[in-house]
């Protein structure tokens, strides 16, 4: 009999209707999965039992009334820094420790009217910078198919639980690419919608030119569902897109025939692992076979994203992180004037990589320098844009590997800042560009550790990038689960 | 000798009387309770997300407007970065390149010598909180702790930014004045100096009489009325040019008014410690103010304070008495009905800039309270013209209206001040006195005029002051003519 | 370039007090990231516009309507330091 916390989103959702199961039953089932799990992974930071509890009953409640809502009893997790009433919000950092928000943001309050059950908030590299779930300030999260190494990041504790099963679904968000290269790592699937779609009110900001809310889940159709839940116009959130929204899932049984795909040249070469690579370039191959149009298409101005991306995300972060002071909320070092509390609290409660983007995003914004640094960055960014714009001229979706390599060693890249940036090369370009991107898995390499897919469509074209995105995971077939979820693990 | 010129811009911040904040809906003028009127979004609580007031948008537009500006089509919202405990998100929602309104103008008097000042520019920004020193000084330096509260943060403010046009402390308080005048005249704000709605930073430097250089500047804060920030300027000027005459030199510093020593002290210097550090807020959009908008900002501007003094005195008032009824709104709407309704606007508005706010102010009431009508103003003013009301009798019945005792004639009638202009009645009481006196006709055939005066004086005496003196006199003398 | 960075007065400037031993470590990291970052110079961007918002919107805003604020008590919940209703730091250096 399959274990409850192994089913998909869609699977649980029929099993609920049909009354096979509660959500009580399911919640359970994902929190014995934690129970075993969480001391291998530390996906966690905080689990809200009563919170979720007594959303499970809510939802068997509902369920009884044959309430339709596609999210009614379906277990998820949110990343730690999505702010939740009353419920611990850390964004993994010190200067947070204790925090309980006295608001829901946007995204948590649309999952609770779903009729969603919130499992817990999960761990992350602190304030979202990371690629591997390191930096967080109450130890690392490690990747379920092989817990020597990371699960990515920033949105590792939620990819991780996912992908374990201690969550049927979970949010994470994506500044540049801490949605999809976790989602690559673990195997599971992870979506960054277009800017704007999804509100960041109540996300704590890291990045507000760049950062987005989306989805991890197991299945293309899952990560679909869940997206639909928050998406839509906030009108607490200025940036927040209010015209027409797209058909998300409308598409995902149409198949390719007759979609012209790009295969992005400088993300398909040098610096790309060669087994990722091999396994990408299969799956190309098996899209043209199924009827897709493929071609090759250069971006030249994605040489020079990783390095615009370093000047605008630590700029707009060296302000966003100004508000933890001391003063209203969180740590505090005492000291005799209040300029010195707020220099001991902010450095005692910010760790190294944050202090490092804000020290960095300082000195970019200071006099002087702004036109060289920020101000070029937002112009290459504009260059940037143009090459997208005039691929989509061309083709319907652009597609390269999600993250240049598999999952990598706990420590392995902590020493040298630069080499943990390389590892977001393939997904920063959609983030300055505003553009959504999915990362669907294809495969293992010899380790035995997955390997992601990335497609990237124009702004709003989620149909779209959804509808090739089930194609490629119907292609690819990839069933495999880590071991962790599958094996008994003895509880230590 | 050098002979030394003053040059003076003047940044003045005024908070918009919106209902709510500039980026949340916290209540605006929420009273005195701390941290009453704060949430996620003012208190920057992480994760909160700031979206622009529009009515706070119209209000700035509307100052920009009145001040001739530039309503600029394309603009933008910068983070002005540093840390102050009063200051949540520890950097300010502002303007910088791309400012709201650009290059306007307000025309100043001063004693009849009118000055342009040009208006740099105006731009939208947020309050901060309020911070309360605690210690035995009660002052910034010497407090133990302080004490912050939130409710002021994010209240929408309005910075308007001079041209260092201003050459006397006359002049900055003129211009002060009337752009007080402006925005209230607009209503978007009850520019209040001493609750701090709104606020001055004087930028005052010296130079030698015909130099086209500008001497270095001191900024000086703390000025909470019109006539502190003439003082402080004038202080300003003489310590400025004391310092020059001996040798020394003026520092770029924010110099702080102490009202009761009469005296600016030094504050922080300014050289280099500053790096602001401004970006465009990523987290709210361009604004984009089309023409039609523009158009409307332009059309629905009430008629601004000069161009009322102007009417006012074109109608007749003098120039004294214009400013006074444009400066007390409800005077001037009450003159202007009563004008239209065919008062005769000179004596009308000497009644209301004088007798009416003399007694509003003796009996601590407000003109609403009074009841006083057009149309009341409009009978007063028909009885002093046909000669039934002395000036005084007039101004008695004034009082007698605004005390609430009836119509001017009602109160004409019952506190008996009509005057006696009818001829025959006149005449009589003249006979009567002219025959107790006839020695004082004799010197008047004989030449001299002096008996006529207390003849006149014997008459009105005689009919309880009641009599027209005019009436009188000018009988007297046809009756004492030979 | 990577020499100038006076990275005492950006610690200032980010209100981060640092020992001396990590203001030469983030010294030396920061040389290393904005010789790296550098790179976006080579890119010739002359008349092309900043992109600082990557969808094409303008003119969000909320009319001015009130709607309900915190509870002083949940506002002030979180607080390190407190004092009859008012957040509460230590005494402040100078006015700015
Ligand atoms: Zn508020």
């Amino acid at each position: 009999m399959t274990d409850l916390a192994d089913l998909t989103i869609a699977q649980a959702g029929s099993g609920l209707r049909s009354g096979e199961f509660t959500a009580v039953d399911l919640l359970a089932a994902v929190e014995r999965r934690a129970a075993v799990t969480e001391a291998h992974l530390h996906a966690y930071l905080t689990l809200d039992r009563s919170g979720a509890r007594t959303a499970a009953e809510a939802a068997d409640a509902a369920l009884a009334t044959g309430d339709p809502r596609p999210l009614l009893g379906i277990p998820i997790a949110l990343k730690d820094n999505m702010v939740t009433r009353g419920v611990e919000t850390t964004a993994s950092s010190q200067i947070l420790a204790g925090w309980k928000p006295p608001y829901d943001g946007t995204a948590a309050i649309r999952l609770k009217e779903a009729g969603a059950v919130i499992v817990g908030k999960t761990n992350l590299d602190e304030f979202a910078m990371g690629s591997s779930t390191e930096n967080s300030a109450y130890g690392p999260t490690r990747n379920p198919w092989n817990t020597n190494t990371v699960p990515g990041g920033s949105s590792g504790g939620s990819a991780a639980a996912v992908a374990v099963g201690s969550a049927l679904g979970a949010f994470g968000s994506d500044t540049g690419g801490s949605i999809r290269q976790p989602a690559s790592l673990t195997g599971t699937v992870g979506a960054k919608p277009t800017y704007g779609l999804v509100s960041r009110y109540g996300l704590i900001a890291f990045a507000s030119s760049l950062d987005q809310i989306g989805p991890i889940a197991r299945t293309v159709p899952d990560a679909a569902a869940l997206l639909e839940a928050v998406v839509g116009w906030d009108p607490m959130d200025a940036t927040s897109y209010n015209g027409d929204l797209p058909a998300i899932a409308k598409s995902l049984d149409t198949g390719v025939a007759g979609l012209r795909i790009g295969v992005v040249t400088e993300l398909s070469g040098e610096g790309i692992d060669p087994e990722v690579l091999e396994a990408t370039m299969r799956i190309v191959d098996q899209l043209s076979n199924a009827g897709a149009d493929v071609v090759e298409i250069s971006l030249p101005a994605i040489e020079y994203a990783l390095s615009a991306y370093y000047l605008i995300a630590p700029a707009e972060c060296s302000a966003n992180l100004a508000r933890f002071d001391g003063v209203r909320y969180g740590l505090r070092v005492d000291g005799a004037t209040t300029e010195e509390m707020m220099a001991k609290t902010r450095a005692e409660g910010f760790g190294p990589e944050v202090t490092r983007r804000i020290l960095l995003g300082t000195y970019a914004l200071s006099a002087g320098y702004y036109d060289a640094f920020y101000g070029q960055a937002q112009r290459v960014r504009t260059l940037l844009r143009n090459d997208f714009a005039s691929a989509y001229g061309r083709v319907d979706v652009l597609v390269s590997p999600t993250s240049p390599t598999t999952a990598f060693e706990v420590g392995a890249k902590t020493a040298d800042p630069l080499t943990m940036y390389f590892a977001d090369i393939c997904t920063i370009a959609t983030n300055l560009a505003g553009d959504p991107a999915i990362s669907v898995p294809i495969g293992l390499d010899d380790a035995g550790l997955p390997i992601g897919f990335q497609i990237m469509a124009p702004a709003l074209g989620e149909e779209v990038m959804f509808r090739v995105a089930a194609e490629v995971e119907r292609l690819a077939a990839f069933t495999e689960r880590p071991r962790l979820a599958t094996s008994k693990v003895v509880a230590p | 000798m050098t002979e030394w010129e003053a040059v003076i811009g003047i940044e003045t911040h005024v908070e918009l009387q919106t209902k709510s904040k500039m980026f949340c809906g916290c209540l605006v003028d929420s009273g005195d309770e701390p941290n009453t009127a704060v949430c996620p979004v003012c208190l920057a609580l992480p994760g909160a997300l700031p979206v622009p007031n529009k009515e706070a948008i119209e209000g700035i537009l509307s100052i920009g407007d009145a001040l001739e500006c530039t309503l600029i089509e394309d603009s933008l919202f910068y983070r002005k970065n540093y840390f102050y405990p009063d200051l949540p998100k520890n950097y300010q929602i502002s303007q910088y390149t791309f400012p709201l309104c650009l290059d306007g103008r307000l025309a100043v008097d001063v004693d009849g010598e009118p000055t342009m000042v040009g208006i740099t520019r105006v731009h939208m920004e947020e309050d901060t909180g309020k911070s309360t020193h605690i210690g035995e000084s009660g002052r910034i330096h010497g407090a133990d702790h302080t004490l912050l509260d939130f409710n002021r943060a994010g209240v929408p403010l309005v910075e308007v930014v001079s041209e260092p046009d201003i050459r006397s402390p006359e002049q900055a308080r003129a211009y002060g004045a009337e752009l007080q005048r402006v925005v209230r005249a607009l209503g978007v704000s009850d520019a209040r100096l001493e609750e701090g709605s709104m606020r001055f930073d004087v930028n005052v430097s010296v130079r030698p009489v015909g130099s086209d250089v500008l001497g270095t500047r001191t900024e000086v804060k703390n000025v909470n009325s019109l006539r502190s920030m003439q003082r402080a300027i004038a202080y300003e000027i003489t310590r400025q040019i004391e310092v020059l005459e001996n040798g020394g030199s003026i520092h770029l510093e924010t110099r702080h008014w102490d009202e009761s020593k009469g005296a600016t002290r030094s504050g922080r210097t300014k050289e280099g410690s500053e790096d602001y550090r401004y970006f465009q807020d990523p987290d709210l959009l361009p604004l984009h103010i089309d023409e039609a908008w523009r158009k409307r900002v332009h059309e629905r501007r009430p008629e601004l304070p000069a161009a009322k003094r102007a009417r006012y005195a074109a109608l007749g008032a003098d120039p004294r008495t214009a400013e006074l009824l444009v400066d007390a709104g409800d005077l001037a709407a009450l003159f202007e009905a009563a004008v239209s309704a065919g008062a005769e606007p000179r004596t009308v508005g000497i009644w209301l800039t004088g007798e009416v706010v003399a007694y509003l102010r003796r009996e601590n009431v407000t003109l609403d309270e009074t009841g006083l009508s057009a149309d009341s103003l409009v009978e007063l003013a028909q009885m002093t013209g046909a000669g039934d009301l002395s000036a005084t009798a007039a101004k008695e019945v004034l009082n007698g209206v605004l005390a609430g005792e009836g119509t001017p004639s009602q109160v004409a009638e019952s506190r008996d001040l009509l005057q006696i202009s009818d001829a025959s009645t006149i005449e009589t009481e003249v006979m009567a006195v002219l025959d107790q006196h006839p020695d004082a006709i004799e010197k008047i055939r004989d030449g001299d005029a002096k008996p006529i005066g207390f003849l006149v004086g014997q008459v009105m005496r005689a009919t309880g002051g009641k009599a027209d003196p005019r009436m009188v006199q000018d009988l007297i003398r046809r009756k004492t003519q030979a | 370039m990577p020499a100038d960075i006076d990275i005492e007065r950006v610690a200032h400037l980010a209100r981060i007090a640092l020992t001396d031993d990590e203001r030469a470590l983030y010294g030396e990291q920061l040389a290393h990231i904005i010789e790296h970052a550098e790179r976006v110079q080579a890119l010739p961007t002359e008349g092309v516009e900043p992109t600082s918002h990557p969808l094409p919107m303008v003119n969000a805003f909320r009319p001015d309507v009130v709607t309900e604020s915190l509870r002083r008590e949940d506002a002030l919940a979180g607080a390190p330091d407190t004092q009859n209703g008012y957040y509460r730091v230590p005494k402040i250096l100078d006015e700015s």
